[in-house]
């Protein structure tokens, strides 16, 4: 790899910020080669560099045999196989204005395959770096207006990435609080504070409105500051006032009053007057403190101001954003303090991870419309994204490996549009994330260790997974050290990607692992246990038939909590299946709890069922093998059988051992050709399968699909499958149904089905997610608990039960 | 203290006895003429307790009678910066009141009409002398006294110098400095302050002299065509019906009051960026140490060169905003460049801390007016003392920003509305 070395170029190579940088510059300019479209955002002094590339990745596909006519024995359902899939990728890179030239050359030099033309620019510096670009890139800059891109790159962020916005809380552990996305992010103020500041309000995605601003902002700190005290970098002067006391510069209302102004609620702390003392004392003030009195100054003003403009307008959601803010702890402090001073904590002051981005992300959207972005749902990628307060290391002890100048984030296509699951109660609400770990010191600590600890076993998988790939090891270690250095961030940033949660530890495993292209370690696995599950069905299903309907219901239940004992994401389970290769449906079946169960609503469930049928239930299933064939699908039958239409969700793209949607297909189509039950159903539709529109072990509810895109726009899994079988001459019409329904997504059947049963299994699906979702349908959340700590936390022992079936209250 | 605050000395005159025996020496406040050195003298020997209570059965049944509190008539405003000091001489004394008059009075009334500048930093301005007012059916002049509240301790040596607290008269003060002071007051110079609220005192001080008028003229005046300095004056205002109105109250920070009726009144918000700031950012930036001077180098400097301006940054008027080219974007924003922050004088920098400030007290001013859905605005205040930029600064910007729709008024006697109000409180107290 060629190595940048961007030292030369600086001037300022005293300051400790400044140190020499020698970058593999693949790590920072990702997929250059495969990139097309970009846009620049120059601001005062960083840059802010966005492309969009299309990355082929590996994905793992299941493809039938062709078994019509004669039932096979030793031959697999279905074959494996590894295939590339291209994928969209945003890329959005700041770096300090200094290393702009080494930049540009870098990418001219990696630029390879782009008919591009153009690069869409905002900021104020575009006009200044203008020139240097096009002779740089040969590329036409095309100027855009910075509020359009600020505004567009903040609905951007604010609608497709979960924790995007945050409450900054000084002394709170943790510092930032993350909101949970609203389904509407409309309407909302924006105060940008760069050199002056802007207040603008947000209506929907076209309508915005600057309704004010002031000339006091982040150039008044700056300006002021560097007279005041000879200090030059804006960094160096909040340095300097994060030491300071405005107190002996500011004239206080204790100054003035001796004490507080009780009749009107004036502390003695708070200022009268700022650099009020400078005026009647003769003396020298210290650098430190008029830095600090002038940044309470600023921030009380603009706070002021936002407050204002906010109640003026009626609006509660304020953020805050531009390079005052810029992610610096003491200015978002005294915004903070300000807003919560001036609205009597009515309104919060909010702040955006990817606040830094807005206007490359604006302005990269300007460039791209013909391509729709914004129809898309796009996903934070964990594996290529650098995390928040990357920065200003001077200001956090905490460096990092990388050099803190280079900040990155990158977004995946996701896709389908994703929408909120129509039946949640309340989806303003609803946090899917049972624990947050930034909030939970000990679970995060137990967490990050127990993520550490199952490393090894998942890096022994990947490298099974590719026996025939010769790098496969050699990724695997790289995937090792990545994932690793990303536990290590977050065990010292645990903010760094909005909260933490077992969801975003597992979803960050998986961008990793697909990073390394190991989009499946799990598919043998899966392959083998699906394959050895099917052998029982039938059996199963007769021995459930002999008993009564009470006995036969018990069954039923203890059946799918057995099956879902077999779950590769949980180490007690791995180590068991790994040295018992015999443990099997019956094994699992006596490691349960006996009932009462931790969690037991049992005799609840049973005295609904003796009513009338559910009209239709939405299975989110889990596990492949023994869980989704003797589980799920035996009670799946017995809910056709009562009457109920059963809708199974399963996720979108691999994860751990969970069946995917294309394996379930084939599963599907397998057990309706052994059992008319079945068949039936999915004959008659009263049976069908859906998309969760995941790829995670973990289910968020605000995030399933709506519609698929027409037909171009289908997922390469539905392409894909459709082809094959079409070229295996397949006679199963069934199976074109199914294929045919699926345009709609989980979203739409839902309603159209009037779903009032959503059941939700496992541990990442109903235990560390979903556990407290509210729904207004009935709903029956089950697992076993296959971790002794977290079943601890709950109060039971490992394999102990949870059993949770709720009505909506009326 | 009784019931309308008159007789608040009641039982306290007796115990001034810790008094130094010797005065100690006179210092700047009252090292003005010699008249008052002879009356300082004098004071100092009279017995004063008999003498006292003499004056105080007398008085009392005069006050009674006539419901006024004796003389001398104070109102007192102490400011974070400055202390804001009302006098009312009576021209009506009789003969025999002019006799009965005790000989500390006396001297008082001749030390205050007789300078105008007390001290090296006291001073009396003249110009806004209020004359033949009748106040309380006495008829007299109002005179308008400030000195640095810095130099409270020197004017409570001189109150106590002149056996001030032997004239048993009630003293009316408000602002923070009433609070802060009052056990100075009481140690220092035996005196009890009547400790008043500022925002009453400030808008009864208001609407007062608003009523009475300037010397015949209007007290209120605004500035026509604000925005075409060419044709920019300064113009009379009739404020008869004055409510709603936006009170801004310039001192070393600022009080905005919604006013809906002489005693329904709320106060807004405020902001820490005042006459203060101005004044401190430009000792720090340029060494001056008054507000004379600041104001004098503000005058002659451009603050174009330090602020950044929309045109800086776009070449022209931002149109999509509707932001004109010659609008401030960033106050001191040049400054962030270095070879800029070596090239501005400080002229220049004094200017824009005077504009930075006056535009930021304009732009949260016109937020509350169209809040509290109010289109009137009264700038008091000592910072717009002979501070003709600031106002019209602040007119322009009520106008500009609000389409015509805000209007900027100004009152002749700028920030000595909260003293008038002591004054006021002093002579006809609120039922409370």
């Amino acid at each position: 790899t060629r190595q940048m070395a961007a030292s030369g170029q600086m001037k300022r190579s005293s300051h400790s910020m400044d140190k020499s940088i020698i970058l593999p510059p693949d790590e920072i300019f990702r997929n250059l080669e495969n990139a097309k479209r970009f846009a620049i955002d120059i601001g005062g002094s960083l840059t802010k560099l966005a492309y969009y590339s299309t990355v082929q990745h590996k994905v793992a596909k299941v493809r039938s045999f062709d078994h019509t006519g004669k039932e096979a024995v030793d031959e697999p359902l279905y074959e494996i196989s590894v295939q590339e899939e291209v994928t969209a990728r945003l890329h959005f890179i700041k770096f300090e204005n200094a290393y702009i030239e080494t930049c540009l050359d870098f990418i001219k030099d990696h630029l390879v395959n782009t008919e591009t033309k153009v690069i869409k620019a905002t900021g104020g510096g575009a006009y200044k770096f203008k020139d240097l670009i096009e002779k740089k890139l040969q590329l036409k800059v095309d100027k855009e207006d910075e509020m359009s891109c600020l505004i567009k790159g903040c609905n951007f962020v604010l609608k497709n990435i979960p924790h995007e916005a945050f409450v900054y809380v000084k002394h709170a552990d943790p510092e930032f609080r993350f909101q949970t996305t609203q389904p509407d992010i409309f309407p909302y103020l924006l105060v940008n504070i760069g050199s002056g500041v802007s207040i603008v309000k947000v209506e929907s995605e076209d309508k915005f409105e600057r309704i004010g601003g002031s000339s006091i902002g982040g150039g008044t700190f700056w300006g002021l500051g560097a007279l005041l005290t000879n200090t030059k970098r804006f960094d160096e002067l909040l340095q300097l006032a994060s030491r300071g006391q405005h107190a002996s510069v500011d004239m206080l209302v204790k100054d003035i009053y001796g004490g507080g102004y009780s009749c009107l609620g004036l502390t003695g702390d708070l200022i009268a007057s700022s650099f009020g003392k400078s005026a009647t004392e003769d003396r020298e003030f210290s650098k430190a403190d008029m830095a600090k009195s002038l940044l309470h100054m600023i921030s009380n003003d603009i706070g002021q101001l936002a407050c204002l403009y906010a109640k003026l307008h009626n609006l509660n959601r304020v953020y805050f954003g531009g390079f005052f803010i810029r992610g610096h702890p003491v200015t978002m402090h005294t915004i903070t303090y300000s807003i919560n001073f001036f609205t009597k904590g009515e309104v919060q002051a909010l702040f955006l991870r990817h606040e830094g981005y807005l206007g490359a992300i604006g302005a990269f959207l300007k460039g791209a419309e013909e391509d729709n972005p914004n129809q898309y749902s796009w996903g934070e990628n964990y594996a290529g994204s650098s995390g928040l307060m990357s920065v200003s290391p001077e200001l956090y002890p905490m460096q990092r490996t990388r050099s803190g100048t280079f900040d990155m984030l990158e977004m995946d296509r996701l896709d389908r549009q994703l929408v909120n699951l129509p039946l949640l109660l309340d989806p303003s609400s609803y946090i899917p994330d049972t624990v947050d770990l930034t909030e939970d010191a000990m679970a995060r600590e137990y967490w990050l260790s127990c993520f550490e600890e199952a490393l090894d076993g998942v890096v022994s998988r990947a490298v099974a997974s590719q026996p025939d790939l010769t790098d496969a090891k050699e990724r695997a270690e790289k995937f090792s050290q990545k994932y690793q250095h990303k536990l290590k961030t977050l065990r010292q940033q645990p903010f760094a990607y909005g909260s933490l949660t077992v969801r975003s530890l597992l979803d960050t495993r998986e961008h990793c692992l697909n990073e390394f292209n190991f989009p499946d370690p799990y598919s043998k696995i899966k392959q083998r246990e699906n394959d050895w599950a099917l052998k029982f069905f039938h059996k199963v299903v007769k021995s459930l038939e002999s008993l009564n309907w009470e006995e036969r219901q018990f069954s039923l239940v203890k059946g799918l909590l057995a099956g879902n004992v077999f779950d590769w994401g949980a180490k007690a389970v791995s180590d068991i299946l790994v040295t018992d290769p015999d443990f099997g449906f019956e094994e699992a079946k006596q490691q349960l709890q006996e009932r009462p169960w931790l969690i037991d609503t049992y005799n609840k469930w049973i005295e609904r069922l003796k009513g009338p049928p559910h009209k239709c239930a939405l299975f989110f299933v889990d596990n492949s093998g023994i869980d989704i064939i003797l589980g799920v699908f035996p009670l799946v039958r017995e809910l056709l059988c009562r009457g109920t239409e059963v809708i199974l969700a399963s996720n979108s793209g691999p994860a751990l051992n969970d069946v995917t949607y294309s394996e379930l297909q084939i599963l599907t189509e397998r057990i309706a050709a052994m059992d008319s039950v079945i068949q039936s159903g999915v004959q008659k539709e009263q049976l069908i399968l859906v998309q969760s529109g995941s790829s995670s072990p973990c289910l968020d509810l605000r995030y399933v699909p709506e519609q698929n895109m027409q037909i171009s726009n289908l997922s390469g899994h539905v392409c894909y499958v459709l082809l094959c079988y079409l070229s295996a001459g397949h006679k199963n019409k069934n199976v074109f149904f199914i294929k045919i329904r699926l345009d709609k997504g989980l979203a739409t059947v839902v309603r159209e089905r009037h779903t009032d049963l959503v059941i939700i299994e496992g541990m990442g699906r109903a235990i560390h997610t979903n556990f407290y979702a509210a729904l207004c349908c009935e709903s029956l959340k089950l697992a076993v608990i296959k971790n002794s700590w977290l079943a601890d936390r709950f109060g039971g022992k490992i394999f102990s039960v949870v059993f949770k079936y709720e009505q909506p209250c009326k | 203290m009784e019931v309308n605050g008159y007789y608040f000395n009641d039982g306290k005159a007796e115990k001034e006895e810790d008094a130094p025996e010797k005065p100690p020496e006179e210092k700047e406040l009252s090292g003005g003429g010699r008249e008052d050195a002879v009356a300082e003298s004098s004071g100092g020997g009279v017995p004063r307790e008999r003498l006292a209570s003499h004056s105080r059965t007398r008085q009392r049944i005069d006050s009674l009678k006539k419901n006024r509190p004796p003389f001398p008539w104070f109102g007192m405003d102490i400011g974070g910066t400055l202390v804001k000091l009302v006098y009312f001489e009576p021209k009506d004394i009789t003969a025999e009141e002019e006799q009965e008059e005790v000989e500390n009075l006396k001297s008082i009334r001749r030390y205050l009409t007789s300078n105008v500048a007390y001290g090296s930093t006291g001073i009396r301005d003249v110009h806004l002398e209020l004359k033949d007012l009748t106040l309380c059916g006495r008829k007299g002049n109002l005179h308008f006294i400030r000195f640095p509240t810095q130099d409270m301790s020197v004017f409570l040596q001189m109150g106590r110098d002149k056996h001030f607290s032997s004239l048993h008269t009630t003293l009316c003060a408000t602002g923070g400095g009433a609070y802060k002071f009052e056990p100075d007051f009481r140690t220092m110079a035996d005196l009890q302050l009547h400790k008043l609220d500022e925002l009453d005192c400030l808008v009864r001080g208001v609407l007062y002299i608003d009523s009475v008028k300037f010397n015949g003229s209007s007290e209120c005046y605004y500035f026509e065509n604000p925005t075409d300095p060419d044709l920019c004056q300064k113009k009379p205002y009739n404020l008869e019906n004055p409510y709603p109105l936006l009170l801004v109250n310039i001192g070393s920070g600022v009080s905005i009051l919604a006013v809906y009726s002489k005693d329904n009144y709320k106060r807004v918000t405020g902001t820490s960026l005042g006459g203060g700031t101005f004044l401190g950012l430009c000792c720090l930036l340029t060494g001056c140490s008054t507000f004379e001077e600041a104001l004098e180098m503000a005058s002659h400097g451009d603050s174009t060169r330090v602020d950044k301006l929309v045109k800086d940054i776009y070449g022209g008027d931002y149109e999509r905003f509707g932001l004109p080219g010659w609008a401030v974007a960033s106050s001191f924003g040049n400054m962030m460049c270095k070879e800029k922050r070596e090239s501005v004088g400080k002229e220049d920098l004094a200017r824009a801390t005077l504009v930075t400030i006056t535009n930021n007290i304009g732009s949260i001013t016109r937020m509350c007016a169209l809040n509290e859905n109010i289109n009137r605005v009264v700038f008091v205040g000592n910072f717009l003392r002979i501070n003709t930029l600031s106002m019209r600064l602040l007119a322009y910007a009520m106008d500009y920003w609000s389409k015509g729709q805000l209007k900027a008024l100004f009152l002749e006697h700028e920030g000595y509305f909260g003293a008038v109000g002591a004054l006021l409180e002093l002579l006809n107290p609120s039922q409370l």
